[in-house]
Protein backbone atom coordinates (compact mmCIF):
# COMPACT_ATOMS: atom_id res chain seq x y z
CA UNK A 1 0.00 0.00 0.00
CA UNK A 2 2.67 2.34 1.08
CA UNK A 3 4.93 1.08 -1.50
CA UNK A 4 2.47 1.80 -4.27
CA UNK A 5 1.65 5.61 -2.85
CA UNK A 6 4.77 6.19 -2.74
CA UNK A 7 6.08 4.92 -6.51
CA UNK A 8 3.24 6.79 -7.53
CA UNK A 9 4.27 10.15 -5.57
CA UNK A 10 8.00 9.12 -6.71
CA UNK A 11 7.30 9.15 -10.28
CA UNK A 12 5.23 12.31 -9.95
CA UNK A 13 7.55 13.86 -7.93
CA UNK A 14 10.48 12.74 -10.67
CA UNK A 15 7.92 14.15 -13.34
CA UNK A 16 7.58 17.74 -11.75
CA UNK A 17 11.36 17.80 -11.18
CA UNK A 18 11.82 17.03 -14.92
CA UNK A 19 9.50 19.72 -15.91
CA UNK A 20 10.48 21.85 -13.20
CA UNK A 21 14.45 22.37 -15.08
CA UNK A 22 12.92 22.46 -18.37
CA UNK A 23 11.13 25.45 -17.76
CA UNK A 24 13.93 27.54 -16.47
CA UNK A 25 13.06 30.54 -18.25
CA UNK A 26 9.54 30.40 -17.32
CA UNK A 27 7.31 33.82 -17.02
CA UNK A 28 7.72 35.05 -13.57
CA UNK A 29 11.09 35.30 -11.85
CA UNK A 30 11.10 33.00 -8.70
CA UNK A 31 14.06 31.91 -6.33
CA UNK A 32 15.27 29.30 -8.95
CA UNK A 33 15.26 31.96 -11.91
CA UNK A 34 17.76 34.59 -9.54
CA UNK A 35 19.82 31.25 -8.82
CA UNK A 36 20.67 30.38 -12.34
CA UNK A 37 20.82 34.19 -13.03
CA UNK A 38 23.36 35.18 -9.96
CA UNK A 39 25.06 31.45 -10.45
CA UNK A 40 24.88 30.62 -6.84
CA UNK A 41 22.72 28.93 -4.57
CA UNK A 42 22.78 30.01 -0.90
CA UNK A 43 21.97 27.41 1.36
CA UNK A 44 21.42 27.37 5.42
CA UNK A 45 23.16 24.84 7.21
CA UNK A 46 24.10 24.39 10.21
CA UNK A 47 27.63 24.63 11.83
CA UNK A 48 27.78 23.40 14.98
CA UNK A 49 26.15 20.05 14.20
CA UNK A 50 28.60 17.15 13.87
CA UNK A 51 28.71 15.73 11.23
CA UNK A 52 25.76 17.43 9.79
CA UNK A 53 27.40 20.62 9.78
CA UNK A 54 30.43 21.81 11.18
CA UNK A 55 33.51 23.32 10.91
CA UNK A 56 36.82 22.31 9.74
CA UNK A 57 40.12 23.39 11.39
CA UNK A 58 40.43 25.44 8.18
CA UNK A 59 37.09 27.07 9.31
CA UNK A 60 35.26 26.21 6.27
CA UNK A 61 31.36 24.62 7.09
CA UNK A 62 31.95 20.98 5.86
CA UNK A 63 29.66 18.02 6.98
CA UNK A 64 26.69 15.68 5.50
CA UNK A 65 24.04 18.54 5.09
CA UNK A 66 26.94 21.04 3.03
CA UNK A 67 27.12 17.45 0.41
CA UNK A 68 23.47 17.43 0.08
CA UNK A 69 23.56 21.12 -0.69
CA UNK A 70 26.93 20.72 -3.02
CA UNK A 71 24.91 18.03 -4.78
CA UNK A 72 21.87 20.69 -4.86
CA UNK A 73 24.00 23.25 -6.80
CA UNK A 74 26.01 20.58 -8.95
CA UNK A 75 22.42 19.37 -10.66
CA UNK A 76 21.98 22.85 -10.82
CA UNK A 77 25.60 24.01 -12.13
CA UNK A 78 25.93 26.66 -9.94
CA UNK A 79 28.07 27.53 -7.51
CA UNK A 80 27.32 26.88 -3.51
CA UNK A 81 27.27 29.20 -1.09
CA UNK A 82 26.60 28.49 2.77
CA UNK A 83 25.23 30.49 5.04
CA UNK A 84 25.58 29.22 9.08
CA UNK A 85 22.02 29.19 10.72
CA UNK A 86 20.68 28.26 14.18
CA UNK A 87 17.55 26.96 15.84
CA UNK A 88 16.42 30.11 16.56
CA UNK A 89 16.90 31.82 13.32
CA UNK A 90 16.87 29.72 10.48
CA UNK A 91 13.22 29.98 9.48
CA UNK A 92 13.02 34.07 9.43
CA UNK A 93 16.27 33.78 7.19
CA UNK A 94 14.44 31.63 4.76
CA UNK A 95 11.54 33.77 4.64
CA UNK A 96 13.58 36.99 4.56
CA UNK A 97 15.23 35.14 1.08
CA UNK A 98 18.60 35.83 3.31
CA UNK A 99 18.93 31.84 2.03
CA UNK A 100 17.37 30.10 -0.85
CA UNK A 101 17.08 26.56 0.58
CA UNK A 102 17.67 25.36 4.11
CA UNK A 103 19.29 21.75 4.73
CA UNK A 104 19.68 23.08 8.81
CA UNK A 105 18.57 19.72 10.57
CA UNK A 106 14.73 20.64 10.87
CA UNK A 107 12.12 18.29 12.75
CA UNK A 108 9.18 18.29 10.59
CA UNK A 109 6.72 19.81 12.36
CA UNK A 110 2.58 21.20 11.46
CA UNK A 111 3.47 24.20 13.14
CA UNK A 112 6.41 25.20 10.75
CA UNK A 113 4.73 23.71 7.89
CA UNK A 114 3.04 27.16 8.17
CA UNK A 115 5.62 29.20 8.22
CA UNK A 116 8.12 27.71 5.17
CA UNK A 117 7.11 25.35 2.75
CA UNK A 118 8.70 21.78 3.96
CA UNK A 119 9.22 19.28 1.66
CA UNK A 120 7.90 16.03 0.81
CA UNK A 121 9.80 13.17 1.25
CA UNK A 122 11.58 13.64 4.72
CA UNK A 123 15.18 13.31 4.58
CA UNK A 124 16.39 12.25 7.35
CA UNK A 125 14.76 11.40 11.06
CA UNK A 126 16.17 11.63 15.06
CA UNK A 127 14.72 11.88 18.33
CA UNK A 128 15.73 13.38 21.42
CA UNK A 129 18.48 11.92 24.10
CA UNK A 130 20.84 13.53 26.98
CA UNK A 131 24.16 12.75 27.42
CA UNK A 132 25.19 12.90 31.23
CA UNK A 133 28.17 11.55 32.93
CA UNK A 134 27.96 7.61 33.80
CA UNK A 135 28.20 8.31 37.39
CA UNK A 136 24.66 10.28 37.59
CA UNK A 137 22.71 7.26 36.88
CA UNK A 138 19.65 8.24 35.34
CA UNK A 139 17.60 5.60 33.90
CA UNK A 140 14.23 7.18 32.65
CA UNK A 141 13.11 10.51 32.07
CA UNK A 142 11.06 11.51 35.24
CA UNK A 143 14.34 10.77 36.52
CA UNK A 144 15.59 14.58 35.49
CA UNK A 145 13.12 15.78 37.75
CA UNK A 146 14.48 19.21 39.30
CA UNK A 147 17.70 18.62 37.56
CA UNK A 148 19.25 21.19 35.89
CA UNK A 149 19.79 20.42 32.14
CA UNK A 150 21.93 22.17 29.50
CA UNK A 151 19.79 22.36 26.06
CA UNK A 152 20.53 24.83 23.33
CA UNK A 153 18.12 27.64 23.27
CA UNK A 154 15.17 27.36 20.63
CA UNK A 155 15.46 23.65 20.61
CA UNK A 156 11.44 22.38 20.78
CA UNK A 157 11.94 19.47 23.52
CA UNK A 158 13.34 22.30 25.75
CA UNK A 159 9.62 22.97 26.98
CA UNK A 160 8.88 19.15 26.69
CA UNK A 161 11.98 18.56 29.14
CA UNK A 162 11.14 21.38 31.41
CA UNK A 163 7.29 20.76 31.25
CA UNK A 164 6.75 16.98 31.29
CA UNK A 165 10.01 16.02 33.17
CA UNK A 166 10.83 18.79 35.26
CA UNK A 167 14.18 19.41 34.46
CA UNK A 168 15.60 22.74 35.27
CA UNK A 169 16.64 23.66 31.22
CA UNK A 170 19.73 26.10 31.02
CA UNK A 171 20.04 27.24 27.31
CA UNK A 172 22.84 28.14 25.69
CA UNK A 173 23.30 29.95 21.99
CA UNK A 174 25.51 27.01 20.77
CA UNK A 175 26.29 23.34 21.15
CA UNK A 176 29.83 24.58 22.34
CA UNK A 177 28.83 26.64 25.30
CA UNK A 178 26.44 23.84 26.28
CA UNK A 179 29.18 21.13 25.75
CA UNK A 180 31.27 22.83 27.66
CA UNK A 181 29.05 23.91 30.66
CA UNK A 182 28.61 20.13 31.20
CA UNK A 183 31.85 19.56 31.10
CA UNK A 184 32.27 22.28 33.73
CA UNK A 185 29.37 20.76 35.99
CA UNK A 186 27.35 23.67 35.19
CA UNK A 187 24.59 21.04 34.44
CA UNK A 188 23.98 17.27 35.20
CA UNK A 189 23.07 16.56 31.40
CA UNK A 190 22.68 17.71 28.11
CA UNK A 191 19.75 17.60 26.00
CA UNK A 192 19.50 17.16 22.20
CA UNK A 193 19.35 14.85 18.82
CA UNK A 194 20.60 11.96 19.64
CA UNK A 195 22.55 11.63 16.26
CA UNK A 196 24.53 14.65 17.39
CA UNK A 197 24.53 12.92 20.98
CA UNK A 198 25.69 9.60 19.59
CA UNK A 199 28.60 10.98 16.94
CA UNK A 200 29.79 12.72 20.17
CA UNK A 201 30.11 10.08 22.48
CA UNK A 202 32.88 8.50 19.95
CA UNK A 203 34.92 10.60 20.91
CA UNK A 204 37.80 10.05 23.39
CA UNK A 205 36.86 13.18 24.99
CA UNK A 206 33.21 11.83 26.22
CA UNK A 207 34.56 8.61 27.32
CA UNK A 208 32.79 9.17 30.65
CA UNK A 209 29.68 10.21 29.29
CA UNK A 210 26.49 8.33 28.17
CA UNK A 211 23.04 8.28 26.47
CA UNK A 212 21.44 6.60 29.17
CA UNK A 213 17.65 7.32 28.29
CA UNK A 214 15.38 6.04 25.96
CA UNK A 215 15.12 7.74 22.66
CA UNK A 216 12.10 10.00 22.88
CA UNK A 217 9.90 12.22 20.19
CA UNK A 218 11.56 10.44 17.07
CA UNK A 219 10.74 12.56 14.34
CA UNK A 220 11.83 13.27 10.45
CA UNK A 221 14.07 16.24 9.28
CA UNK A 222 13.08 18.27 6.43
CA UNK A 223 13.96 20.35 3.90
CA UNK A 224 12.62 23.62 3.29
CA UNK A 225 12.32 26.32 0.95
CA UNK A 226 9.91 29.97 0.95
CA UNK A 227 6.09 29.02 0.99
CA UNK A 228 5.48 30.07 -2.64
CA UNK A 229 8.11 28.81 -4.38
CA UNK A 230 6.42 25.99 -6.18
CA UNK A 231 8.93 24.94 -8.78
CA UNK A 232 11.89 25.03 -6.51
CA UNK A 233 10.05 22.98 -3.81
CA UNK A 234 8.97 20.41 -6.71
CA UNK A 235 12.81 20.28 -7.86
CA UNK A 236 14.00 20.09 -4.69
CA UNK A 237 11.43 17.10 -3.51
CA UNK A 238 12.93 15.31 -6.84
CA UNK A 239 16.49 15.97 -5.04
CA UNK A 240 15.36 14.75 -2.28
CA UNK A 241 13.51 11.31 -4.20
CA UNK A 242 17.21 10.99 -6.09
CA UNK A 243 18.82 10.72 -2.46
CA UNK A 244 16.70 7.75 -1.12
CA UNK A 245 16.76 6.04 -4.37
CA UNK A 246 20.76 6.40 -4.73
CA UNK A 247 21.58 5.67 -0.90
CA UNK A 248 23.55 8.96 -1.27
CA UNK A 249 22.45 9.92 2.53
CA UNK A 250 23.40 6.44 3.98
CA UNK A 251 26.64 6.70 1.92
CA UNK A 252 26.92 9.73 3.47
CA UNK A 253 26.49 8.92 7.40
CA UNK A 254 29.36 5.79 6.67
CA UNK A 255 31.55 8.61 5.01
CA UNK A 256 31.30 10.61 8.30
CA UNK A 257 31.46 7.82 10.84
CA UNK A 258 28.15 7.02 11.99
CA UNK A 259 25.80 4.59 12.03
CA UNK A 260 23.44 4.54 9.42
CA UNK A 261 19.91 5.44 11.37
CA UNK A 262 16.89 3.11 10.55
CA UNK A 263 15.20 5.90 8.70
CA UNK A 264 17.29 6.34 5.82
CA UNK A 265 18.01 2.45 5.31
CA UNK A 266 14.34 2.19 5.08
CA UNK A 267 13.79 4.94 3.01
CA UNK A 268 16.91 3.75 0.62
CA UNK A 269 15.13 0.07 0.53
CA UNK A 270 11.52 1.13 -0.36
CA UNK A 271 12.96 4.51 -2.86
CA UNK A 272 15.48 2.03 -4.45
CA UNK A 273 12.89 -0.55 -5.35
CA UNK A 274 10.74 0.96 -7.95
CA UNK A 275 13.26 2.97 -10.16
CA UNK A 276 14.18 0.71 -12.96
CA UNK A 277 18.02 0.50 -13.07
CA UNK A 278 19.91 2.12 -15.68
CA UNK A 279 20.57 0.12 -18.70
CA UNK A 280 23.87 -0.44 -20.27
CA UNK B 1 -9.45 36.09 35.04
CA UNK B 2 -9.37 33.35 32.91
CA UNK B 3 -11.31 34.09 31.00
CA UNK B 4 -9.24 37.52 30.05
CA UNK B 5 -6.52 34.94 29.25
CA UNK B 6 -8.74 32.71 27.10
CA UNK B 7 -9.69 35.67 25.17
CA UNK B 8 -6.20 35.76 23.42
CA UNK B 9 -6.48 32.39 22.69
CA UNK B 10 -9.73 33.52 20.33
CA UNK B 11 -7.53 36.16 18.88
CA UNK B 12 -5.09 34.13 17.94
CA UNK B 13 -7.64 31.80 16.08
CA UNK B 14 -9.60 34.25 14.76
CA UNK B 15 -6.57 37.24 13.79
CA UNK B 16 -3.51 34.70 14.14
CA UNK B 17 -1.98 37.26 16.65
CA UNK B 18 -0.50 34.47 18.92
CA UNK B 19 0.15 35.66 22.51
CA UNK B 20 0.94 32.47 24.26
CA UNK B 21 2.53 34.33 26.94
CA UNK B 22 -0.99 34.99 28.03
CA UNK B 23 -3.21 32.45 27.38
CA UNK B 24 -0.41 29.53 27.75
CA UNK B 25 -0.10 29.40 31.54
CA UNK B 26 3.56 27.71 30.92
CA UNK B 27 4.30 30.30 28.88
CA UNK B 28 2.99 32.56 31.08
CA UNK B 29 4.75 31.78 34.32
CA UNK B 30 8.20 31.33 32.27
CA UNK B 31 7.90 34.60 31.18
CA UNK B 32 6.49 36.43 34.54
CA UNK B 33 9.49 34.97 35.99
CA UNK B 34 11.47 35.97 33.05
CA UNK B 35 10.28 40.05 33.56
CA UNK B 36 11.18 39.75 36.98
CA UNK B 37 14.69 37.98 36.73
CA UNK B 38 14.99 41.35 34.38
CA UNK B 39 14.45 43.87 37.26
CA UNK B 40 16.26 42.00 40.10
CA UNK B 41 19.64 41.70 37.75
CA UNK B 42 18.86 45.58 37.03
CA UNK B 43 18.37 46.70 40.47
CA UNK B 44 21.54 44.76 41.79
CA UNK B 45 23.92 45.66 38.86
CA UNK B 46 22.35 49.51 39.12
CA UNK B 47 23.19 49.56 42.97
CA UNK B 48 26.55 47.80 42.86
CA UNK B 49 27.65 49.78 39.82
CA UNK B 50 27.04 53.22 41.57
CA UNK B 51 28.90 52.00 44.34
CA UNK B 52 31.80 50.59 41.98
CA UNK B 53 31.79 54.40 40.50
CA UNK B 54 31.64 56.16 44.07
CA UNK B 55 34.32 54.01 45.12
CA UNK B 56 36.70 53.95 41.88
CA UNK B 57 35.69 57.53 41.32
CA UNK B 58 37.48 58.61 45.30
CA UNK B 59 40.24 56.03 44.96
CA UNK B 60 41.54 57.90 41.43
CA UNK B 61 41.57 61.24 43.57
CA UNK B 62 44.17 58.92 45.34
CA UNK B 63 47.47 60.92 46.57
CA UNK B 64 48.96 57.43 45.86
CA UNK B 65 50.40 56.85 42.10
CA UNK B 66 49.80 52.87 42.24
CA UNK B 67 46.05 52.96 43.31
CA UNK B 68 45.18 55.65 40.64
CA UNK B 69 47.34 53.49 37.90
CA UNK B 70 45.01 50.41 39.01
CA UNK B 71 41.45 52.43 38.90
CA UNK B 72 43.02 53.53 35.31
CA UNK B 73 43.51 49.52 34.47
CA UNK B 74 40.27 48.69 35.35
CA UNK B 75 38.53 51.47 33.98
CA UNK B 76 40.82 50.54 30.42
CA UNK B 77 40.06 46.84 30.54
CA UNK B 78 36.19 46.97 31.22
CA UNK B 79 35.80 49.73 29.44
CA UNK B 80 37.12 48.72 26.05
CA UNK B 81 35.82 45.30 25.94
CA UNK B 82 32.52 44.54 24.58
CA UNK B 83 30.33 43.11 27.53
CA UNK B 84 29.16 40.08 25.59
CA UNK B 85 32.54 39.46 25.53
CA UNK B 86 33.12 39.35 29.19
CA UNK B 87 29.71 37.72 29.91
CA UNK B 88 31.76 34.67 28.14
CA UNK B 89 35.17 35.18 29.53
CA UNK B 90 34.01 35.35 32.84
CA UNK B 91 31.70 32.14 32.59
CA UNK B 92 33.63 30.38 30.37
CA UNK B 93 37.36 30.95 31.11
CA UNK B 94 37.83 32.17 34.63
CA UNK B 95 34.56 30.28 35.61
CA UNK B 96 35.77 26.86 35.05
CA UNK B 97 39.18 27.94 37.03
CA UNK B 98 37.12 28.76 40.04
CA UNK B 99 37.15 25.95 42.75
CA UNK B 100 34.45 23.46 42.81
CA UNK B 101 31.96 22.37 45.46
CA UNK B 102 29.54 19.22 45.10
CA UNK B 103 25.88 20.02 44.65
CA UNK B 104 23.33 18.40 45.39
CA UNK B 105 23.62 16.20 42.17
CA UNK B 106 26.63 14.66 43.09
CA UNK B 107 28.44 17.21 39.91
CA UNK B 108 31.51 19.64 41.12
CA UNK B 109 29.91 22.60 40.25
CA UNK B 110 32.38 25.65 40.26
CA UNK B 111 31.37 28.23 43.17
CA UNK B 112 30.46 31.05 41.20
CA UNK B 113 27.09 30.76 39.07
CA UNK B 114 25.91 32.28 35.52
CA UNK B 115 24.03 34.54 37.60
CA UNK B 116 27.02 35.71 40.19
CA UNK B 117 28.76 36.12 36.44
CA UNK B 118 26.17 37.97 34.94
CA UNK B 119 26.24 40.24 37.76
CA UNK B 120 29.83 41.03 38.39
CA UNK B 121 30.84 41.32 34.55
CA UNK B 122 27.59 43.87 34.23
CA UNK B 123 28.22 45.60 37.42
CA UNK B 124 32.12 46.05 36.19
CA UNK B 125 31.26 47.12 32.69
CA UNK B 126 28.51 49.62 34.25
CA UNK B 127 30.79 50.72 37.31
CA UNK B 128 34.14 51.88 34.84
CA UNK B 129 31.54 54.33 32.85
CA UNK B 130 30.41 55.52 36.19
CA UNK B 131 33.76 56.24 37.63
CA UNK B 132 34.67 58.40 34.86
CA UNK B 133 31.14 59.97 35.23
CA UNK B 134 31.77 60.91 38.56
CA UNK B 135 34.82 62.39 37.77
CA UNK B 136 33.29 64.39 35.64
CA UNK B 137 31.17 65.21 38.47
CA UNK B 138 34.07 65.91 40.79
CA UNK B 139 36.01 67.97 38.87
CA UNK B 140 33.39 70.62 38.29
CA UNK B 141 33.70 71.24 42.37
CA UNK B 142 35.83 74.39 42.25
CA UNK B 143 39.17 74.24 44.11
CA UNK B 144 38.36 76.70 46.41
CA UNK B 145 35.70 74.95 47.99
CA UNK B 146 37.19 71.70 48.60
CA UNK B 147 40.25 74.05 50.09
CA UNK B 148 37.58 75.93 52.19
CA UNK B 149 36.43 72.19 53.59
CA UNK B 150 40.02 71.44 54.17
CA UNK B 151 40.75 74.60 56.27
CA UNK B 152 37.86 73.75 58.28
CA UNK B 153 39.20 70.74 59.07
CA UNK B 154 37.80 68.15 57.04
CA UNK B 155 39.60 64.60 55.87
CA UNK B 156 40.13 63.75 52.34
CA UNK B 157 37.27 61.52 52.91
CA UNK B 158 35.25 63.49 54.26
CA UNK B 159 35.17 66.56 52.34
CA UNK B 160 34.86 63.56 49.71
CA UNK B 161 31.26 62.35 51.41
CA UNK B 162 29.83 65.43 52.89
CA UNK B 163 31.31 68.14 50.45
CA UNK B 164 32.39 66.98 47.31
CA UNK B 165 29.74 63.94 46.27
CA UNK B 166 26.80 65.85 46.90
CA UNK B 167 27.35 68.99 44.96
CA UNK B 168 29.47 66.60 41.80
CA UNK B 169 26.36 64.08 42.02
CA UNK B 170 24.26 67.36 40.65
CA UNK B 171 26.61 68.03 38.18
CA UNK B 172 27.19 64.35 36.68
CA UNK B 173 23.41 62.77 37.36
CA UNK B 174 22.12 63.32 33.47
CA UNK B 175 25.11 61.53 32.27
CA UNK B 176 24.81 58.62 35.44
CA UNK B 177 21.26 58.48 33.92
CA UNK B 178 22.51 57.74 30.69
CA UNK B 179 24.72 54.89 31.47
CA UNK B 180 22.15 53.61 33.78
CA UNK B 181 19.07 53.12 31.07
CA UNK B 182 22.51 51.51 29.36
CA UNK B 183 23.02 49.24 31.81
CA UNK B 184 19.09 47.72 31.74
CA UNK B 185 19.00 47.48 28.26
CA UNK B 186 23.01 45.16 28.21
CA UNK B 187 21.37 43.00 31.00
CA UNK B 188 19.75 40.87 27.70
CA UNK B 189 23.62 39.80 26.81
CA UNK B 190 23.09 37.56 30.05
CA UNK B 191 21.23 35.53 27.79
CA UNK B 192 24.24 34.17 26.69
CA UNK B 193 25.28 32.84 29.65
CA UNK B 194 21.68 30.90 30.05
CA UNK B 195 20.47 34.06 32.71
CA UNK B 196 16.56 33.26 32.41
CA UNK B 197 15.81 37.07 32.03
CA UNK B 198 13.40 38.29 29.33
CA UNK B 199 15.38 38.01 26.25
CA UNK B 200 16.01 34.45 27.35
CA UNK B 201 12.66 33.52 27.81
CA UNK B 202 11.35 35.43 24.84
CA UNK B 203 13.75 33.48 22.81
CA UNK B 204 12.75 30.27 23.75
CA UNK B 205 8.93 31.01 23.53
CA UNK B 206 9.29 32.18 19.81
CA UNK B 207 10.97 28.77 19.38
CA UNK B 208 8.05 26.74 20.77
CA UNK B 209 5.09 28.62 19.43
CA UNK B 210 6.83 30.36 16.31
CA UNK B 211 5.49 33.70 17.04
CA UNK B 212 8.02 35.99 16.53
CA UNK B 213 6.85 39.23 15.30
CA UNK B 214 4.51 38.92 18.47
CA UNK B 215 7.40 38.92 21.30
CA UNK B 216 9.84 41.00 19.41
CA UNK B 217 6.80 43.72 20.13
CA UNK B 218 6.16 42.27 23.28
CA UNK B 219 9.75 42.49 24.29
CA UNK B 220 9.94 45.83 23.16
CA UNK B 221 7.60 47.27 24.78
CA UNK B 222 8.41 45.42 27.75
CA UNK B 223 11.94 47.23 28.05
CA UNK B 224 10.32 51.10 26.96
CA UNK B 225 8.15 50.36 30.39
CA UNK B 226 11.05 49.58 32.55
CA UNK B 227 13.23 52.21 31.16
CA UNK B 228 10.95 54.52 31.42
CA UNK B 229 9.89 53.91 34.66
CA UNK B 230 13.58 54.35 35.83
CA UNK B 231 14.23 57.51 33.78
CA UNK B 232 10.77 58.86 35.58
CA UNK B 233 12.55 57.53 39.26
CA UNK B 234 16.01 59.50 38.51
CA UNK B 235 14.10 62.91 36.99
CA UNK B 236 12.33 62.92 40.19
CA UNK B 237 15.53 62.45 42.09
CA UNK B 238 17.45 65.13 39.65
CA UNK B 239 14.51 67.41 40.70
CA UNK B 240 14.96 66.59 44.29
CA UNK B 241 18.21 67.36 44.66
CA UNK B 242 18.05 70.38 42.62
CA UNK B 243 19.99 73.31 44.45
CA UNK B 244 18.47 77.07 43.59
CA UNK B 245 21.42 78.75 41.97
CA UNK B 246 23.65 75.71 42.08
CA UNK B 247 23.84 74.11 38.06
CA UNK B 248 21.19 74.38 35.82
Amino acid sequence: MIHTALKRFGCAVATAAVLATGTVTGASADVLDKVMERGTLVVGVKADYKPYGFLNPDGDIVGIEPDLAQDVADTLGVELELVPVVASNRMQFLDQGKIDLMIATMTDRPDRRKVVNILNPDYYSSGTNIIARKSAEFDEWEDLEGVPVCGIQGAFYNRKTQREFGAKIVGFTGTSEALNALQQGRCAAFVYDDSFLASRLQEAEWSEYNMPLQTIDDAPWGLAVKHGEERFARFMSGMVVKWHVDGRIVELEKEYGIKPTPFTQRMHELFSGFVPKEEG
Amino acid sequence: MEDFFQWFRWLYDETGINLTILYDSFDRERMVRGFFNTIYLSLICLALSVVIGLVGAWLQGSPLKWTRRIVQGYIQLFRNTPPLVQMYFFFFALGSLMPRMENEYGIMEPVLSNWHWAIISLSFFAGAFNVEIFRSGIEAVPRSTVEAAESLGYTRLKTYIYVVLPLAFRVCLPALNNNLVNLVKTTTLAYAIAVPEMLYVANQIWSDSVNVPEMMTFLLLAYVVLVGLLVHVMNRWERAMRLPGYGV
